[in-house]
């Protein structure tokens, strides 16, 4: 059985928006806000929403300008140790098959997603969303598109993964010479930039304006 | 009680996971599935099974921690011969050999916040379960460090990945990821989708039941 629940205001009290806190559920009566502003919730103190000032502009300049060092940081030599004249290199996706190759097919596949697939997803899946609202055209699967980038978020792990090259750099130090390569360096601006773009984000207007499309 | 601190369940009220629209949640019997009229996602008061799921996953956790711990990490073999790590003997090595500040990042991500992590769940679970209405605000906030800081405890899963792509055979010593690596990565995944399906709101709810 399947069916949908009803919106519980009308329209005589649009101005009004009426939201839930989603982490103690008090219900919240919120005037218009100015730009930049965040309501917080009375009681547990959580950010019910901000008001971000030209979301797709700014998350579409962003996303573009991630996707630019996604592919340097995915492509270029990541890593170089140098030992008296052997010289290993390393990139991104060559760690993930040599992982694969030395039978380590679960962590393969665990930095394959967390460091390589799902930035990817995000950045594809918010261009997705906001190309045709900038173009004012619309896509199909716009809304499964935006729920799976807001799910897969905790699931992004650049940032970690950048620490561990950190240590790992450190633990090397003593054996070898460690050579950061470009790679690194997008690979951890696109930290930023990915960042920035998710900020940018105003999921309240995302969602209207996808649910006034349906 | 007044409309303007009541909770949307109060007012039978429902507010979508996803995209947050509050809609009326209709009243039937049984369990149909509601979705919202926005987005098109199940609506739920509240998590379902939250405590259930939560126990179990926490449970779980707690069961793969031990191997995560006790297993080698990583196993080097230099010329003539190997040498397992467990996370425990990483730290103490670092410690020996000056770097202290690695030494605490590896020992606070790997070993001290995966054990906060359970301990605060589980303090978390059993306030709910006992109906406690102390300090809410402040369970809440520790919840929201607990869902935060338990994707950093990964990082050592990727300093041995990393390790093992820039070793290679033929070099001066081979890394290999030990048996703990797996038991320690999924350990992470498995708490931090705990610490997901925990719902927070419920905390407030025994408030709620007092005043009614």
């Amino acid at each position: 059985m399947e069916m949908c629940a009803q919106p519980p205001l009308d329209g005589a009290k649009k101005t009004m928006h009426q939201i839930a806190c989603h982490e103690c559920d008090l219900v919240h009566s919120i005037p218009p806000m100015p730009t930049r502003a965040a309501a917080c919730c009375v009681r547990c103190g959580a950010v019910l929403f901000r008001n971000k000032p030209d979301s797709i502009d700014r998350t579409l300049a962003w996303t573009i300008a991630g996707l630019v060092l996604y592919c340097v940081a995915v492509t270029f030599p990541f890593l170089a140790m140098k030992s008296g004249s052997i010289v290993q290199k390393t990139s991104l996706l060559s760690g993930v098959r040599n992982l694969y190759q030395q039978d380590e097919t679960i962590l393969a596949i665990l930095v394959l997603l967390t460091c390589i697939l799902i930035p990817l997803i995000q950045m594809l899946g918010l261009l997705y969303v906001f190309i045709p609202m900038k173009l004012n055209f619309r896509v199909k699967y716009a809304v499964p598109a935006f729920r799976l980038f807001q799910h897969v978020k905790p699931w992004s792990m650049m940032e970690i993964y950048m620490l561990g090259i950190l240590i790992a750099m450190v633990k090397l130090g003593k054996m070898a010479t460690i050579v950061p390569g470009l790679a690194v360096i997008a690979f951890g601006l696109l930290i930023f930039v990915l960042n920035f773009a998710i900020t940018a984000v105003d999921t309240h207007m995302v969602w209207e304006r996808l649910g006034s499309e349906s | 009680m007044n409309e303007a601190l009541s909770s949307a369940r109060q007012l039978g009220l429902v507010s979508c996971h996803d995209c947050h629209l509050l809609s009326r949640m209709p009243k039937v019997t049984g369990h149909p599935v509601v979705s919202c009229p926005r987005c098109g996602g199940v609506l739920h008061q509240r998590k379902p099974n939250s405590i259930m799921r939560t126990w179990a996953l926490v449970l779980t956790g707690m069961i793969f921690y031990v191997p995560a711990n006790v297993l080698p990490m990583t196993i080097t073999s230099a010329i003539g011969s190997t040498q397992a790590d467990t996370i425990m003997s990483g730290v103490i090595y670092f410690m020996h050999h000056g770097s202290w500040e690695i030494a605490l990042v590896i020992f606070t991500a790997s070993i001290f916040v995966p054990f906060l992590k359970f301990v605060i769940l589980i303090y978390l679970l059993l306030s709910v379960q006992f109906k406690s209405i102390k300090r809410p605000k402040d369970r809440t906030l520790l919840y929201r460090i607990t869902e935060a800081v338990g994707r950093w405890s990964m990082v050592d899963i990727y300093v041995v990945t990393i390790l093992i792509a820039l070793v290679k055979l033929g070099f001066l010593a081979n890394i290999e990821a030990g048996p703990a690596a797996i038991y320690f990565a999924a350990m992470v995944a498995i708490t931090m989708i705990a610490a997901e399906s925990f719902d927070p709101r419920l905390i407030w709810d025994a408030l709620e039941e007092q005043h009614e």
